[in-house]
């Protein structure tokens, strides 16, 4: 296992050098992204104002408040459950570009098989760990789609943003998988199944 | 002077803060406990969820901020003493009032809408929320609050499952285990394993929302045949080595209560749900005098 710092945007070559259970950390820009957002991406047909071309998203809706300029304060930041809106990931992947998910709960097959043919990786957070996340997303840079609050297009500045772990690798692999075919088969043992 | 309701309504508005921001004591040592466990079994990756969760918790009492984004869907347990001068209708307002008022105030993230178009309330509350459970008891003057602002990751994890009585309770284990491997990483484990055995769907349903968000861990069923189920479940599912987070480990669960009611004959109904690490609750006691009680835990915990 190893432990990398890396700055977004990611190329094809980092991605694949990845590996189950590493850990990353991550500086510079985060996108968040969740349900109402991919619904209009791809639901709605309506591509994306900024350009995620070998961008890092995260799925997220955050708490925030906003200041008399127009900008927004953190409030609480922090990550939701991906397999919700697994149908999206190849999209995101394909047309545009997106090397990475940060999320937690995991993804489904179509888009474990996804990310090994566009060479992209899943990197898990701890779900709930938002007091920490919060402290770590320095900035809130840009809002797009407004009207979908809190649902929006989020552009975060992040530093030290981790730890993350490597839970789906651009080769196939689900850390995910591997330990629900683990407990099948200790269900199984248990007399159980 | 204040009314009781204006007490009401301010105890509601920093039991819903104080809950999603203040971790309970039973829930911290068990995550230590998860934690150590961990560790002695050198799972290094479970280690570091563990450690990441306890580093958050930290790092909400010492910022005051929330621990979690998600600040929930408010659900109160209210037991009303018989002396208690309140009027049902008024105290469930003042509870409204007063999840509308954090809100707003803190502010916190709200999650209301309609079911249908989406739509937002914008306020934590509406048709139906906050959820308010009454108990009442006799020969008391005192109103006990209790609120979870349950999260969703957690909650989007519920079954039911209306098992043949002659399932038994090899079917109970079954349907168990079956949920907690279906629900995998997303319930965001360790979690704490809410049983409701018995009683109508509805009951059960209930019971096992009581028993995964209400419950110290450390409190066991009285009904010695229900209390020894707890610790097999619990053995159990920590078997099946989905771990933190769901990357693989020891600690899948934290607890499993269960609660249970008589049933019928020919029903044999089994719930389960899920509550999420953070084990977010807080409760305060008001008296007939207006003065507001907190548990002794949490007193020392404000007190920082």
């Amino acid at each position: 296992m190893s432990e990398y710092h890396l700055r977004a945007p990611f190329d094809e070559s980092t991605m694949r050098r990845l590996q189950l259970e590493d850990r990353v950390y991550l500086d510079g820009t985060l996108f968040g992204i969740r349900d109402a957002t991919q619904h209009r991406i791809f639901d709605e047909g309506v591509a994306p104002p900024a350009d995620l071309t070998g961008a890092v998203c995260i799925h997220t809706a955050p708490g925030v408040r906003k200041r008399p300029d127009g900008t927004y304060e953190k409030i609480s930041i922090g990550t939701t459950t991906s397999p919700r809106m697994d149908r999206f990931v190849p999209g995101l992947l394909r047309q545009y570009g997106v090397r990475a998910i940060v999320g937690k709960g995991g993804l489904l097959q179509p888009s474990v098989e996804a990310m090994q043919s566009f060479g992209a990786v899943y990197l898990a957070i701890v779900g709930g760990a938002a007091a920490l996340e919060t402290l770590q997303i320095e900035e809130i840079e840009q809002v797009w789609w407004e009207d979908l609050m809190p649902e929006c297009l989020w552009k975060f500045r992040v530093r030290d943003f981790g730890p993350l772990i490597v839970a789906i690798d651009a080769h196939g692999n689900s850390l995910y998988q591997k330990v629900q075919n683990q407990a099948a088969a200790r269900i199984k043992a248990l007399g159980f199944a | 002077m204040e009314s009781i309701y204006d007490i009401i309504e301010q105890t509601a508005c920093d039991l819903y803060i104080r809950a999603l921001q203040e971790i309970p004591q039973d829930i911290r040592l068990a995550l230590l406990r998860g934690q150590k466990a961990e560790q002695e079994q050198n799972n290094e990756t479970a280690t570091q969820m563990m450690l990441t969760i306890l580093n958050n918790i930290e790092v909400a009492d010492r910022d005051h901020t929330l621990v979690c984004q998600d600040t929930g869907l408010p659900i109160f347990h209210v037991t009303v003493g018989s002396d208690a001068p309140v009027s049902i209708p008024e105290l469930k307002a003042a509870l409204t009032r007063g999840c509308e008022r954090a809100t707003r105030e803190r502010p916190l993230r709200s999650n209301t809408v309609h079911p249908l178009t989406r739509k937002h309330t914008g306020t934590n509350t509406g048709v139906g929320i906050p959820v308010v459970h009454l108990d009442f008891v006799s020969g008391s003057s005192e109103i006990e609050l209790q609120l979870a602002p349950k999260g969703s990751g957690s909650e989007n994890m519920s079954f039911l499952r209306m098992l043949n009585p002659s399932d038994g309770i090899k079917g109970i284990h079954k349907f168990v285990l079956q949920c907690i491997f279906e629900s995998g990483a997303r319930p965001c484990p360790p979690v704490i394993v809410g049983v409701g055995l018995g009683g109508t769907s509805d009951v059960a349903s209930g019971l096992a929302k009581r028993a995964s968000s209400f419950r110290k861990i450390g409190s066991v069923n009285p009904d010695p045949d229900v209390a020894r189920l707890e610790q097999e479940l619990l053995h159990e599912i920590n078997q099946t080595g989905i771990g933190p987070q769901g990357l693989g480990g020891a600690t899948t669960a934290l607890a499993v209560h269960i609660d249970w009611a008589h049933t019928h004959i020919s029903q044999n109904p089994v719930a389960v749900n899920m509550q999420c690490w953070r084990g977010e609750r807080a409760e305060a006691v008001i008296t007939a005098a207006g003065e507001v009680r907190l548990p002794q835990a949490e007193l020392a915990g404000s007190q920082k």
